[in-house]
């Protein structure tokens, strides 16, 4: 089977599971039950596209398999941003009580520090991506140290409010959000573009790809732009859950066994999105709610990772 | 023409290529030889602007390879390096096809597909065409990744250590192509090598590095000569003539 009719089967599958999603018994007020569930579907096509799109195209930077995105350090930024402001405003305040603010708030600030990250780090001759990645996780780190102090200081109820956070979930997205960030993604899809040509020969590594005549440093620093927005926007909206896109991008490649990123990032969001209705699916209606859905995920790809793992270890 | 002027590159202010400036004539086959860390890959990465020199200018036919357009450039010089380790699912076709990446960004016409057909005829990979890369042996990896430079079809050619990992009758056959290549099409080609009868075999001229200074600079003849290898590899080295051909003896 060619990686074409692969990708139409995925294709039919995200549909399918998404339709049984919205309409998998649906009694009482429909006209209050439809509209939420719709929201809920659209807003894990786009969490789920923008993680699986973005995680293949970092790995074709950085031409590694096992790095997500996740290393920049945007995760922990968030939950830093969310616990700071809980630390310092408390958990019933405006910023963290209207949503639409918050998340404008959090974008705001992921972006931000990526894009200062990415200025101090691309200034000098030495631009190492390795270099970034390292930088990230340090940072990353102390995000996450620092959340964790201010997490112990706090009231207990307010902590409550944090840890919520920290799990994603599509219990409660805001429709307004859910416009925005179509808005978003769209715009930085069509920036993307004009890039979409480079990736596959950017996937032979740097020396080919300059051989090629690919101008490689200006196309890594704007494709990196574009994961940090993409990243960026698909946490604030549900949650930290990059941990999907080492899943997913993955599956793609053994599923797909092509080099041609057209159909490798379909793949990808395609299967995302499979996994996370399905997986939203099962919290719904066999966990019925005790569980939320990054959970499941990140017991899954735990696994998986391992599986990674030792199948690398093996090859050497 | 490529013209190197004082060309300087340090890492951590040590200096790798030291003051190198050379030209090298259109039609010729040339190799670098010399000792290792002697500044050969580095001088021949800088050439093809895979790293950034520190100083000096390198010109290829009167233009900057730093202020000409990536693509432009592309299409007139490639470089293959020693480690080709490309963990995709490619096929020999579709990793030749890449070479074309210059001329049609992506999308190939028919023109693309018969220079691709070409470079495949001429490195003999019709059989093995449509197999994937990871189910051939290093040679004839070694001649996709060739035949994907002739198929980017740029009038230079820059070759890192191309024999690396090559048993003697796949050596002799891609130094033959190199001659071939040269003497048919015209191309110039820039080698680093580092068995020095191979280079006194099959090559025009001779650059030979030490310590990232250009020891010697000169036809073959010359340079493969009992004074000079003394020079660069610091070991006595006997040269016998066999058939018009100089060779090292140095067992």
């Amino acid at each position: 089977m060619g990686y074409k009719k692969k990708t139409i089967i995925l294709a039919i599958i995200a549909i399918l599971l998404a339709a049984l999603y919205i309409f998998y018994d649906l009694r009482g007020n429909i006209g209050y039950i439809l509209p939420r569930r719709v929201i809920k579907v659209v807003a894990i096509m786009l969490t789920g596209g923008a993680i699986a799109f973005s995680t293949t195209v970092f790995m074709t930077i950085t031409n590694n398999r096992i790095l997500t995105p996740s290393v920049l350090g945007l995760d922990s930024l968030y939950m830093l941003v969310q616990t700071f402001i809980i630390f310092i405003f408390g958990a019933n305040s405006l910023v963290m009580m209207s949503s639409n603010i918050n998340y404008l708030v959090s974008i705001g600030i992921m972006i931000l520090f990526s894009l200062i990250l990415y200025r101090f780090l691309f200034r000098g001759e030495k631009n190492n991506i390795y270099f970034l990645l390292l930088i990230g996780m340090i940072l990353g780190t102390f995000f996450g140290s620092f959340t964790d102090f201010m997490q112990v200081l706090i009231d207990p109820n307010e902590f409550m409010v944090a840890q919520d956070r920290m799990f994603a979930s599509v219990n409660n997205v805001n429709t307004d959000l859910v416009y925005i960030s179509i808005v978003i993604i769209v715009a930085t899809l069509i920036y993307f573009m004009r890039f979409y040509k480079y990736l596959d020969v950017m996937a032979l590594g740097k020396d080919e790809a300059i051989n090629l005549g690919v101008p490689y440093d200006y196309i890594v620093k704007r494709l990196l732009i574009i994961v940090a927005i993409l990243i960026s926007v698909s946490t604030a909206l549900i949650g930290p859950i990059t941990f999907l896109g080492l899943l997913v991008v993955n599956v793609s490649y053994e599923l797909m066994k092509t080099f041609r990123h057209f159909y490798i990032i379909l793949g990808a969001v395609f299967i995302s999105i499979i996994a996370l209705i399905g997986g939203q699916f099962i919290v719904e209606k066999i966990f019925t709610f005790n569980t939320t859905i990054s959970v499941i995920i990140n017991f899954i790809g735990g696994i998986y990772f391992i599986y990674l793992l030792l199948k690398e270890n093996k090859s050497w | 023409m490529v013209d190197i002027k004082n060309v300087f590159k340090l890492y951590n202010q040590k200096k790798v290529v030291d003051d190198v400036s050379l030209s090298i004539e259109k039609g010729t086959i040339t190799s670098f030889i010399g000792p290792n860390g002697a500044g050969k890959s580095t001088l021949i990465s800088m050439i093809s602007r895979l790293i950034a020199k520190d100083n000096g200018e390198i010109t290829i036919d009167g233009q900057d390879i730093m202020k000409t357009k990536n693509n432009e450039l592309a299409k007139k010089i490639s470089i293959l390096k020693q480690s080709n380790s490309i963990n995709l699912k490619l096929t020999v076709r579709e990793l030749v096809g890449f070479g074309r990446f210059p001329y049609s960004q992506g999308k190939l016409t028919k023109e693309d597909q018969e220079k691709v057909d070409e470079a495949i005829d001429y490195m003999e990979l019709g059989e093995i065409q449509n197999k994937y890369l990871d189910e051939l042996s290093g040679g004839q990896r070694q001649r996709a990744h060739i035949a994907m430079v002739l198929a980017q079809d740029t009038e230079y050619i820059l070759l890192d250590e191309p024999l690396n990992n090559l048993d003697m009758r796949h050596s002799v056959q891609i130094m033959k192509t190199l001659r071939r290549l040269v003497d048919e099409l015209g191309k110039t080609i820039l080698i680093v090598i580092h068995d020095i009868n191979f280079a006194s075999c099959y090559s025009d001229h001779i650059v030979a590095l030490k310590d990232g200074k250009i020891i010697k600079h000169g036809r073959t003849c010359d340079v493969i000569d009992q004074c000079v290898l003394k020079d660069i590899y610091d070991m006595d080295i006997d040269i016998q003539n066999i058939d018009d051909k100089r060779i090292c003896v140095y067992f």
